[in-house]
């Protein structure tokens, strides 16, 4: 470790930055759980389904029926004393288990958003986001006036990531060339109000949001880190995600990204918005005059530096294993989730499964709705580990009810921002013989055709 | 003191956007932008009320021949009544699509009008006992066309076994009362549609027109594919075909005791598919806006052609296919499967370009999927 980077690891800075994400975290995260229950989608995405696909390595992670609302309760409630700051460190880790084993029952449901909160609640637990302004710092009358600076910067850096990476991923010639999926999506918002019958039919505004979405991604970091920008570049990131909003279905995560942002300002800034929060909790005033006052220090910062380091190797290079994959990315989908691609691309499938008794050759197509709720066939259609899977399944679930010597064959045309739909699977291949790894799928059928960029 | 303001006010922002209203008369207005409330005025203007308009009248003849033939049952009335089935049957391909509006409300009214094959025992037990319920589920495949077609065609081996036993036989009463319920209950069903269509849901649906789950631009989309996927394809050619089974199943055919319809009703059902699709007008040949206009106008272009243009020659392909076929699908399965397997193979293709391609650029709000994007 050079010399510069131990006087970085050294520098303390006023704890208010991390206090107030902490508390906007808890609080973001809590309503998400209550949406999330209030809407009806635990019992929709895993309750009510028969069969749920795993990430490949985590099917032992599955929905446990009706006591799944139990995980979520937990969920919610760690995000409560989260916000609170009430035994911090337990919560935050409860936080992270609960919800990352939510996102690994079904991966029906992968968000790139869900991932980021995983990912970013990883890191937080290794962050003294209890120091200040914490119900702990009531239990142990000590309350601290200055965190390692690199805590704070943690959070940035992983905020830089997520735009930046999903910057580049804007960078491939459908986006910025052909403005798709824009022009597919932003046309089918005609009902807005005064931009749905203008700007949102015009080619020319779709390719402006195309670039326009590309450059913000890239920048907005940098704008948010320098001074002199911050107010600005905050503007943008409200206006930004506002008009995400309103255009897509993208439930709470404007808003977290939004507060998330504040990380950025400096702690005046945060030390008023605690001010604020001061004068509401007037009627439980706390004397905290007396409290210890110390600067918070790792004990075992020299355990904990090269965790976060690590943490942050894998997160700048793990997007980058799609070149590792001969074929195109966005056809294939090998190395595509976790990579911060984000409303990236329009893809659309229709896939049918031919249950086949290899001695007679006789068979039959599968209902799909049998099997699988509608949300899970749509996202199974088009996604090569999906179909895999559930031929999988089909094949288990023939074999129990007595069918013999099975093949599972799959039926399928995928089409993708706006190319007229095309075979995706090889027809001849049976995929109850084939198995999952991390290996190219060489059953996927070529795309002939190529898509430029990152 | 400024920023705190701009920060309230970006937060006032932030809640005023997300709250988006759902409900409410929509689209239109804009010269440049395409009308989808012509669109949904074409159809129901031009397509489907005089779709019922027309069916309606067929169905009521129907039901006078029936009264006839059950008043004195003989081979005159009885081969009146099978000729007005024919028509009317003919008639309900038109309409069997538009599951939305009263249809949808009436619990599926198509679910009471052409579920086959039918369950002979249920009518043979309801008709013996005289316990049945008609409006219960455990009796939609024991009415509607299907189940005419059997009292009318299949009910004994020939005809004058037919009339028989709706006058002779022990059960005659029994016989009367059931056919006479069946239809009964259909005329009544349809005519609640047609009601509900020409005294106000007209304009219910021609205005709701944005794109939104519960709208009606939406939910036609929805049920026009579905009705394709399941009600054209599947049920008519696909499972008689053994497609979704380990062998053909023969006796599955729309028609089946009739023996000799299932390609005339599979064609009149596809052309009925295919004009929605353009637009056409039930009565003449006018086109106005539709699916292909909408297309035409998002440029759809794929492979140098417009995607309407596919779709309708996938369209063509399958009725070729289908027109090759005996007259009787039984038939076809048990002398030569294939050309069957060949039809429906020529169906499919075309739900993909109306399910993943045609959706995928309308970008319609799918009603199934309820849950956030990314």
């Amino acid at each position: 470790m050079g010399t510069s980077f131990k006087t970085y690891l050294n520098k303390h800075t006023h704890p208010a930055p991390l206090a107030v994400f902490r508390i906007g975290f808890g609080v973001m995260m809590l309503l998400s759980i209550v949406r999330f229950w209030r809407n009806g989608w635990i019992e929709t995405l895993y309750i009510l389904p028969k069969f749920h696909f795993s990430y490949y390595g985590f099917a032992w992670i599955k929905p446990i029926g009706d006591y799944t609302y139990l995980i979520f309760a937990l969920c919610g409630i760690s995000a409560f004393l989260i916000a609170i700051g009430l035994k911090y460190r337990m919560a935050i880790i409860m936080f992270f288990l609960s919800f990352t084993y939510i996102e690994l029952m079904d991966k029906t449901a992968y968000l790139n958003h869900y991932y980021f909160i995983s990912v970013l609640s990883f890191l937080m637990i290794f962050l003294p986001a209890n120091a200040y302004f914490s119900v702990d710092n009531l239990l142990k009358k000590k309350t601290y006036t200055a965190i390692p600076k690199w805590t704070i910067d943690s959070i940035k850096l992983l905020v830089g990531v997520v735009y930046i990476y999903a910057g580049l991923a804007k960078i491939n010639s459908d986006w910025l060339f052909k403005a798709m999926p824009l022009k597919i999506w932003l046309p089918s918002k005609y009902d807005l109000p005064f931009i749905g019958n203008s700007f949102m039919q015009q080619e020319w505004f779709h390719y402006a949001m195309s670039w326009s979405g590309m450059i913000y991604d890239l920048i907005i970091p940098f704008l948010l880190i320098t001074k002199r920008t911050r107010w600005f570049a905050f503007g943008l990131v409200v206006f930004f995600h506002v008009f995400t909003r309103v255009l897509f279905p993208i439930g709470m995560f404007p808003y977290i990204m939004i507060v998330t942002a504040l990380i950025f300002f400096d702690s005046d800034f945060h030390l008023r918005i605690l001010n604020v929060f001061r004068k509401l909790l007037k009627p439980f005033r706390v004397h905290s005059e007396n409290f210890k006052k110390e600067f918070y220090n790792y004990k075992k910062q020299k355990l904990v530096v090269p965790i976060i380091i690590m943490f942050f190797a894998f997160q700048i290079t793990f997007p980058f294993r799609y070149l590792l994959y001969p074929n195109e990315l966005f056809w294939t989908e090998e190395g595509y989730r976790f990579s911060w691609r984000v409303m990236l691309m329009e893809k659309m499938g229709n896939t049918t499964f031919k249950i086949v008794d290899a001695e007679t050759g006789q068979g039959f197509l599968v209902d799909n709705s049998d099997f699988l709720t509608s949300f899970q066939e749509k996202q199974m259609s088009f996604q090569s580990d999906f179909i895999l899977e559930y031929a999988h399944y089909l094949g288990d679930h023939f074999k129990n009810q007595g069918h013999k010597n099975i093949q599972v064959f799959a039926e399928s045309y995928v089409a993708l921002n706006g190319r007229l739909s095309q075979p995706y699977i090889d027809t001849s291949t049976d995929l109850y013989k084939e198995k999952e790894s991390f290996r190219p799928k060489n059953w996927i059928l070529p795309f002939h055709d190529e898509i430029k960029g990152f | 003191m400024i920023k705190n303001i701009a920060l309230v006010f970006s937060l006032v922002f932030m809640m005023g956007c997300s709250s988006s209203d759902d409900s409410g008369a929509g689209g239109g207005g804009a010269t440049d932008d395409f009308d989808r409330s012509a669109l949904l005025t074409n159809l129901a203007d031009n397509i489907i009320i005089p779709s019922y308009q027309d069916f309606g009248p067929k169905l009521t003849t129907l039901k006078g021949s029936i009264e006839s033939f059950v008043a004195t049952p003989n081979q005159s009335t009885l081969q009146t009544a099978r000729r007005h089935w024919l028509i009317a049957y003919k008639a309900w391909q038109h309409v069997e699509m538009f599951n939305i509006g009263k249809a949808e409300a009436l619990n599926e009214y198509h679910f009471f009008m052409n579920i086959y094959p039918v369950t002979i025992s249920d009518i043979e037990t309801g008709v013996s006992t005289g316990n049945y319920d008609l409006n219960t589920p455990n009796y939609h495949d024991a009415q509607g066309f299907p189940a005419l077609d059997y009292l009318l065609y299949g009910v004994a081996d020939d005809d004058a076994g037919i009339v028989a036993k709706f006058s002779s036989d022990a059960n005659a009463q029994g016989y009367k009362d059931y056919l006479t319920d069946v239809i009964n209950q259909m005329d009544n069903l349809t005519q609640q549609v047609i009601t509900d269509w020409t005294t106000g849901y007209r304009d219910q649906f021609v205005n709701s027109s944005k794109n939104t789950a519960t709208s009606s631009l939406n939910k036609f989309v929805n049920d026009f594919i579905f009705y394709y996927e399941k009600g054209l394809r599947a049920n008519k050619i696909g499972i008689p075909a053994g497609v979704f089974s380990t062998t053909p199943l023969a006796d599955k055919v729309e028609g089946y005791y009739n023996g000799e319809v299932s390609k005339e009703l599979a064609l009149e059902a596809l052309n009925a598919v295919q004009d929605v699709f353009n637009g056409k007008a039930f009565s003449g040949s006018a086109t106005g806006a539709s699916f292909k206009t909408y297309l035409e106008y998002l440029k759809v272009d794929r492979n140098g052609q417009n995607l309407s243009a596919i779709i309708n020659a996938q369209f063509n392909e399958a009725r070729t296919k289908i027109q090759e076929l005996n007259s009787n699908f039984s038939q076809q399965i048990i002398t030569d499967n294939t050309k069957m397997t060949v039809a429906y193979d020529a169906l499919q293709r075309a739900v993909v370009y109306l399910k993943v391609d045609m959706v995928q650029a309308f970008n319609i709000s799918v009603d199934y999927v309820d849950a956030d994007g990314d």
